[in-house]
């Protein structure tokens, strides 16, 4: 049990590329933290400094009140999960569980009540004198789930772990990691690009952006008020729509808040109406395309205007592209022109280069 | 692969049967006259069928060596062979094992340029640098050994570059598994290293081994005594006689008997070799 705690942590490589520039991130006990960000944001390289994998170039990493910088991966008390799961190929399903704890010099009988009670946890009893190559991707996933468990750490570290599991399974073993942490209570750090996961899982989440920590949070709390254009597209998907509040049809809506510069809103707050609700924003679009996925409806539109580009990556739309989700499959014909509007509680505004929100 | 048909089928087999006579019929020729009487060779007479001297032949070469030149029981020199080539499999995978995992798992001062010094032996064969190597294991004084046989044919950049080239393919997330589960460079050298390199050091050990069975020049050079001599100088030695006639049956059933280790290692390590090729998976 511990709290694990990042004190202005960086990372330069010897070449001079800042990978990690300055994190600072407090996760408090038992909780389950996700960092989530883009490809190359350095999620996974702040993963490996917690680990000891990566050398810390500077701050200081804190687990259980104990700086760990100097300190070996063995000696961290932490155990990982990697994508690729990292079993050793040549042992059986007990001894790579085992491996671990005997390099402690732990006694045998111990080690085996504590593989067997990790494999009846895990359900993976009647595999322990199987080969990880006899296994499906789920069962090799939770024989390395056995290995963290096994050692009964401080904190538990996953690196992408579901990333190479077909969808459904996915979505089963992240509730089965979710439940075991609970379970077990141990301080987690979580590493994923996925944000419907990080959403699902975290009790804080961390979305990163080059290196740097962009909002820390609750996760509703961060999809209900995102402090950037960047955390706006990145969390929630369809991501948000952001348009420039530059454009005459927005800035007359908006009034003295139309000196903002974006203007965002979230798919599911449009509504298609006539009406224009006080202080909100109505906009008329052009039906471009349509896609029902059952229980709701997403309706690409296209703005009258020659609407200007907004740069907030990733996961923008193409300019003027405005996407809207309703309920049902019931939806206008495509090249029909609709109105939609949101409410003025449900408009984000940022600053115009993206990087600070502001309070309308 | 295409089914061929009938007539082209057949021509395809026939080609392919040639062929293995071909290659076969010397050995089947060593085979033949090593049953057979030394007289009838000498005079051109030898029967393409086996003789009834298999045994008495045998006996002599393996236990009494030829009445010429060299007396040598052939058994010895098998024993000086299969000694020198042991070593010198054995050496050269234990050898070009650890300094692979050097090179591959260990940031130290100048790795590459020691990576490339290795690299660049390859390219001088034995012979070039016989001289030096015959000086070096001369002033040891292991010449007419075991050791001077086996050492100066160990060290080996082919091997070196193949477990190289196999340890760059064994991904990193191993590794760390491997210290966050607290195991230091040489636990997890040999709990996970080796063992997953078990396959390339079966088929290692067979290249190698025949490779040190089939030496020549060297032990040639440095052994004299006729107790330390290997089996394929032996031959050479068995077929110059100065005053008597070469004893081809002997001679022959000498091939023979040469051929029989490389051999037996093919077979017997070719099953561990492909099982291992199947149950390996990184």
């Amino acid at each position: 049990m511990a709290n694990v705690t990042l004190r202005n942590v960086r990372k330069t490589y010897p070449g001079g590329f800042e990978a990690i520039k300055g994190v600072n991130v407090d996760v408090g006990d038992g909780q389950f933290c996700v960092l989530v960000g883009p490809s190359g944001c350095g999620k996974s390289t702040l993963l490996r400094m917690v680990a000891g994998l990566e050398t810390v170039t500077g701050g200081e990493i804190d687990i259980g009140g104990k700086v760990v910088n100097q300190i070996e991966p063995a000696d961290r008390d932490i155990a990982m999960v990697f994508q690729n799961y990292a079993l050793y190929p040549h042992m059986s399903v007990f001894n790579n569980m085992a491996y671990g704890l005997r390099n402690r010099g732990m006694k045998e009988a111990e080690v085996k009540s504590r593989v067997e009670e990790a494999a009846r946890v895990l359900e993976l009893g009647a595999m322990l004198e199987r080969k990880p190559r006899q296994l499906s991707g789920g069962q090799r996933q939770r024989v390395a789930m056995g290995r963290a468990i096994v050692r009964q750490p401080k904190v538990f570290l996953f690196d992408e772990p579901l990333s190479n599991l077909d969808a459904k399974l996915r979505i089963s073993m992240r509730v089965e990691i979710r439940k075991l942490q609970r379970r077990l209570n141990v301080t987690s750090i979580y590493v994923t690009h996925d944000q419907l996961e990080a959403m699902t899982l975290a009790d804080i989440l961390v979305v990163m952006n080059g290196g740097q920590v962009e909002q820390v949070g609750n996760p509703l709390a961060i999809y209900e008020k995102p402090l950037t254009t960047f955390v706006a597209s990145f969390i929630g998907a369809p991501p948000m729509n952001l348009m420039s509040t530059r454009a005459d049809e927005i800035k007359s809506q908006l009034g003295n808040a139309g000196d903002a510069g974006i203007l965002g809103i979230r798919p599911e707050d449009f509504v298609i109406t006539d009406q224009t609700p006080s202080g909100g924003v109505a906009l008329p679009l052009t039906v471009e395309a349509i896609e029902r996925v059952g229980a709701e409806t997403f309706i690409y539109g296209s703005r009258a205007q020659d609407a200007q580009r907004i740069a907030a990556t990733p996961g923008e739309l193409p300019p003027g592209e405005i996407i809207v989700r309703i309920p049902g499959s019931e939806a206008p014909p495509i090249g029909q022109k609709i109105r939609v509007a949101a409410i003025r509680a449900k408009l984000h505004l940022f600053s115009g280069d993206g990087r600070t929100r502001i309070e309308a | 692969m295409v089914e061929e048909e009938g007539f082209r089928r057949y021509v395809a087999h026939i080609i392919l049967w040639i062929g293995i006579a071909i290659v076969a019929f010397p050995v089947y020729i060593a085979i033949v006259a090593s049953t057979q009487d030394n007289a009838l060779i000498a005079n051109g007479q030898m029967s393409l069928l086996p003789g009834g001297h298999f045994f008495e032949v045998y006996y002599q070469t393996i236990f009494v060596g030829t009445s010429g030149s060299t007396r040598e029981p052939v058994a010895n020199m098998m024993l000086n062979s299969l000694v020198m080539a042991l070593l010198i499999a054995v050496g050269k995978i234990a050898i070009s094992i650890i300094s692979a995992y050097g090179i591959v798992y260990f940031r130290f001062p100048f790795r590459m340029p020691i990576f490339w010094i290795i690299f660049i032996t390859l390219m001088l064969p034995v012979e070039v640098r016989i001289y030096p190597t015959y000086k070096i294991v001369a002033d040891l004084h292991m010449l007419d050994s075991y050791a001077g046989l086996a050492l100066p044919l160990i060290a080996s950049a082919t091997a070196t570059l193949l477990f190289r080239q196999f340890f760059m393919t064994v991904p990193d997330e191993l590794l760390e598994a491997s210290r966050i589960d607290g195991a230091g460079p040489l636990r997890f050298f040999w709990d996970t290293l080796l063992p997953l390199s078990r396959t390339n050091m079966a088929a290692l050990f067979v290249i190698l081994f025949i490779l040190g069975w089939n030496q020549y020049l060297w032990p040639l050079l440095i052994t004299t005594r006729d107790d330390m001599q290997t089996i394929q100088v032996g031959i050479r030695k068995m077929i110059t006689t100065t005053d008597a006639l070469t004893e081809w049956p002997i001679v022959m059933a000498t091939a023979v008997l040469a051929m029989l280790p490389p051999v037996f290692v093919v077979v017997a390590m070719q099953k561990l070799f492909v099982r291992g090729l199947v149950e390996t998976e990184k």
